[in-house]
């Protein structure tokens, strides 16, 4: 063989109103194949109601070591959630 | 054990490991999933793309045996049912050849040692399919056996491994039903039939037992794959386990074992069973099984064969986006 077919991240949509969910890789010589390759390797069992399909290498990522300064920084600030409040009962359903 | 006898590349027992290396073990006992991009051992790497490789190459290895039946199944029903299955395997193939990628090996890679024989797949594919209950035996027992293993792996610590083992758990029931399936209808079938159920389970019984490979009770190998939680089980759990799923199978297919030892013991809660041959199954590691021959010469004549379609498809690919760029470039 002289070349590998590139690789493909695949994202399929469950179900009508559900977003699509990364369910895993393939190798594909184009995006049509590798929805054809898609449709025969992730929904076999009617797992989907659509594919994506996106190159591996148009992903970017966060780094590991980013972990820290992207996510860290939302722990200080439980104010983001509802359940920080307290409402009185006599307010009601809120 | 789709993935037999997985020597590991970590440091021996005692060996101090650096401060990044604790960490990573410390990680991996608080049951965190390792990610491709995390920091990880070499050791623990090449020992993952070893196993996984394997495991791969077992799952495409083991669609030959079946295969063999396709174009022979009694009833179209049945045909439709080992063409899902085998395509299954082709798809569990897929799977794992995508989580060994994200190691920084490539799935040509990896099949060019397979097709050199640097890479070896289990060990039980490498037994002939003779007749039809064959089918249902391999589905029984081969599935039933790798089910025993892949169930724990779901939790191994690789995340892309243990992603793909989720995926495969799911289809592997149905494999092992349609074969038990098969078994029960030739159990209750013509004497001539069940006659052949029991000839299938006679000769896959021990092929099966070898499946989890040699008791690994006192290797370092098994230890350090432990400790890394790509291993969970020892293969003697592992192998008394399936064992005592299997016997009272059979004793409801109204077949027999073919181990004359075999015998509840109340004491440990589990049957005693005799061994199998572990002569035989060094023999056929070593390249000298009933079909290791037929079976990498199929599989290299599938790669070989289909090269021309496979740079087809590049060719078309190149062109299509060669012209592509042309008109981005005309407007």
């Amino acid at each position: 063989m002289k070349k590998q077919w590139p690789l493909w991240e695949i994202f399929i949509r469950g179900q009508h109103g559900m977003n699509h969910r990364h369910v895993g890789s393939l190798h594909a010589p184009d995006a049509e194949m590798a929805i054809n390759h898609a449709r025969d390797v992730y929904t076999r069992r009617k797992e989907g109601v659509s594919i994506w399909a996106v190159r591996s290498t148009d992903i970017t990522a966060s780094a590991p070591s980013e972990k820290g300064p992207l996510f860290d920084p939302a722990e200080t600030k439980v104010y983001r959630h509802p359940t920080f409040f307290d409402i009185p009962d006599d307010v009601g359903h809120m | 054990m789709y993935a037999q006898m997985v020597t590991s590349e970590g440091k021996a027992p005692g060996e101090d490991l650096s401060p990044e290396e604790q960490a990573f073990q410390d990680r991996i006992d608080a049951g965190e999933r390792i990610e491709p991009r995390d920091w990880m051992p070499e050791g623990y790497r090449k020992t993952l793309v070893r196993q996984i490789g394997q495991h791969a190459h077992s799952e495409i290895v083991g669609q030959l045996p079946e295969g063999n039946w396709i174009t022979r199944a009694p009833t179209l029903e049945r045909k439709a049912i080992l063409i899902a299955k085998v395509q299954d395997e082709a798809g569990h193939g897929l799977y794992l050849y995508s989580a060994a990628e994200t190691l920084g090996v490539s799935r040509d890679e990896l099949l060019e040692k397979l097709h050199t024989g640097r890479m070896k797949y289990s060990s039980i594919f490498n037994y002939p399919t003779l007749n039809w209950a064959d089918i249902g035996a391999v589905g029984w027992l081969v599935d039933g056996a790798a089910i025993m293993n892949q169930v724990p792996l779901q939790r191994t610590s690789y995340g892309p491994y243990a992603r793909a083992m989720v995926r495969i758990c799911k289809e592997e029931s149905f494999h092992q039903r349609q074969g038990y399936s098969i078994m029960m209808k030739m159990a209750q079938g013509t004497a001539a039939q069940k006659a052949m159920a029991q000839d299938a389970l006679d000769r896959f019984w021990y092929p099966s037992l070898m499946m989890f490979g040699p008791s690994d009770a006192e290797s370092v190998h098994s230890a350090q794959n432990m400790a890394w939680k790509i291993k969970i089980n020892t293969n003697d759990e592992l192998r008394q386990k399936f064992v005592d799923q299997t016997v009272p199978q059979a004793e409801f297919l109204g077949l027999t074992v073919p181990d004359e030892t075999l015998a509840w013991n109340d004491e440990k809660g589990g049957y005693d069973f005799a061994e199998p041959d572990w002569e035989e199954f060094f023999e056929v590691l070593r390249g000298n099984g009933p079909c290791n021959e037929e079976r990498l010469g199929a599989r290299v004549a599938a790669w070989e064969e289909g090269a021309w379609f496979r740079d087809g498809l590049s060719a078309y690919a190149d062109k299509a986006e060669a012209r592509r760029n042309a008109q981005v470039a005309a407007e």
